[in-house]
């Protein structure tokens, strides 16, 4: 469980997180939502501990971070895994180098040792005939599923995705939600999504907040989501054409 | 100003490179792959520039030589003084601003746009320390480059001068010889240090501290070239006088 008290955080005198006050559970999948710009990822990164903020507390399972020592931090740190909006893999590293890279820095486990919580991975996140290959050589999905693999390779408790799904072919962006909500509840980790996506809400939406120009508009789960009268809320929800239909659909009575 | 800005900065990263080591291991894997990329791949392209570059001296020289009172084998004396003194230490290394700097720029620079290096500090690795310590620690091989540069610089003046038929092979080998002073050995080393450890971190400055995407990349290692450039100019000439004019 992640608990956010009151976070703000600017960059160069302009405030781009005004004061965000949240909870995020353990073995639960929970999205932050919001258009471009909205201080998605900032705020990803300050979970990540990637920012500081100047004002508010953050607390994982209770350990307050700004209260704990560099070495402390450290040692949260390593149990945190992200997976990145690019995906952001070593090009340089080959796809099985790239997921035994964490083992490698932060473990004095064996050679056989890693490479076989490395193949454990790798197979819990389907990736087949790409462990010598290099990231530049496969497609975006399989990137993406590398860097998934990397980000639980360590086991973490915490996991952090900046839009998992961006740059997928919709089935495949599916696929990507369904493979990390399965690993989150397999591992009970507290996983914290960012997307704009609404096929992402509606598939693993169990915990949303609305971040909107720094501030946390709104917040629920997938089912209030579609009952909200929260006019921001609502205009995100049905910018999508799709649901622009299916309102138009329901209004008509169908 | 805002250079001062960057000056302080450029300090702050230095300190960041050596605190926070990374596993010996790791690095001793990333260091042997820099000395590859840097000094390795530098190798060809430095042979072949200081060959020309000393045969033109020689070639100049000789041209310049009308008097016939001064003896040929000043053509020696003064390919070995320019390639020994500058031509191997400051030009060479005014190439290499181009050629390791934008490829150290363009490398850190790209993981920085592509949030590799945020993936590093994730891990709770000291990214700085990671990526620019082993470029620091390769470059300490960058003086082998120059002494080679020195050689086949004189050696290019060699066949110029006399196959050029403007000095005699016994001339030319004397001249080599003539008042040779082994502090301007050291002095040249000292420069080269310098210069290498210049090559290996204000190209790691600009690409580490970019922002922005490809495009930017592409002005980074531009603006990383000419401030290497100018700073190993601008050191040249203040070490020069600090160890030459006294
Ligand atoms: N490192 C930074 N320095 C300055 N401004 C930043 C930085 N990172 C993000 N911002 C600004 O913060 C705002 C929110 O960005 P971001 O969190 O990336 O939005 P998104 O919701 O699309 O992920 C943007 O206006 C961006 O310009
Ligand atoms: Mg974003």
């Amino acid at each position: 469980m992640i608990e956010v008290n009151d976070i703000h955080k600017a960059f160069h005198g302009e405030e781009i997180l005004k004061g965000i006050t949240t909870t995020f559970h353990r073995g639960k999948t929970n999205l932050i939502i919001g258009t471009s710009g909205s201080g998605k990822t900032v705020f990803l990164k300050c979970l990540l501990g990637l920012f500081t903020p100047e004002k508010g507390t953050i607390s994982y399972d209770g350990e307050n971070y700004s209260e704990l020592d560099e070495e402390e931090k450290r040692r949260l740190r390593q149990r945190m895994g992200m997976v990145f909006q690019g995906s952001a893999l070593f090009d340089s590293m080959t796809v099985e180098e790239n997921i035994m890279f964490p083992l490698k820095m932060f473990t004095r486990q064996k050679k056989s040792e890693m490479m076989d919580r490395a193949n454990e991975v790798i197979d819990r996140v389907n990736l087949e005939n790409a462990n010598k290959k290099l990231p530049s050589e496969i497609s975006g999905g399989m990137q993406k599923r590398v860097a998934i693999a990397r980000a639980i390779v360590t086991r973490p408790k915490y996991l952090f995705c900046d839009e998992p799904n961006s740059g997928l072919d919709p089935n495949t962006a599916m696929v990507i939600d369904n493979l990390i909500q399965e690993i989150t509840v397999e591992n009970d980790i507290t996983t914290v999504i960012n997307t704009h996506d609404m096929n992402s809400v509606m598939e693993i939406g169990e915990k949303i907040i609305f971040l909107k120009k720094g501030f946390l508009e709104w917040e629920g789960d997938k089912t209030q989501i579609f009952k909200t009268d929260n006019e921001a809320v609502t205009n995100f929800v049905y910018s999508s054409n799709l649901f622009k239909k299916v309102r138009k659909a329901q209004l008509q009575g169908f | 100003m805002f250079y001062l800005d960057d000056i302080g900065r450029y300090f702050l990263m230095i300190k960041g490179v050596f605190s926070r080591m990374t596993k010996g291991s790791v690095l001793r894997t990333l260091i042997f792959k820099e000395i590859d990329d840097l000094i390795i791949g530098s190798i060809g392209i430095t042979v072949f520039l200081a060959f020309f570059i000393g045969a033109v001296v020689a070639i100049q020289t000789a041209l310049n030589l009308t008097n016939p009172l001064i003896p040929k084998q000043l053509i020696a004396f003064a390919s070995r003084q320019s390639v020994i003194l500058e031509f191997a230490p400051t030009f060479i290394s005014v190439i290499m601003a181009g050629k390791v700097g934008s490829f150290i720029t363009s490398s850190i620079g790209t993981m920085r746009v592509t949030e590799q290096i945020d993936a590093l500090e994730v891990m709770g690795i000291n990214s700085l320390n990671y990526l620019v310590f082993p470029k620091i620690i390769a470059m300490l091989m960058y003086p082998f480059v120059i002494a080679i540069a020195m050689f086949v610089g004189i050696f290019g003046g060699y066949i110029a001068g006399v196959y050029g038929g403007f000095v005699s092979s016994s001339e030319f080998i004397t001249g080599l010889q003539d008042e040779f002073v082994p502090f301007h050995l050291v002095y040249a080393f000292i420069k080269t240090f310098l210069f290498a450890f210049l090559l290996a971190t204000i190209p790691s400055f600009h690409g580490y501290y970019m922002k922005g995407g490809a495009l930017e990349v592409g002005k980074a290692s531009t603006a990383a070239f000419v401030w290497t450039t100018v700073v190993i100019v601008i050191s040249n000439y203040i070490l020069t006088q600090l160890l030459l004019s006294a």
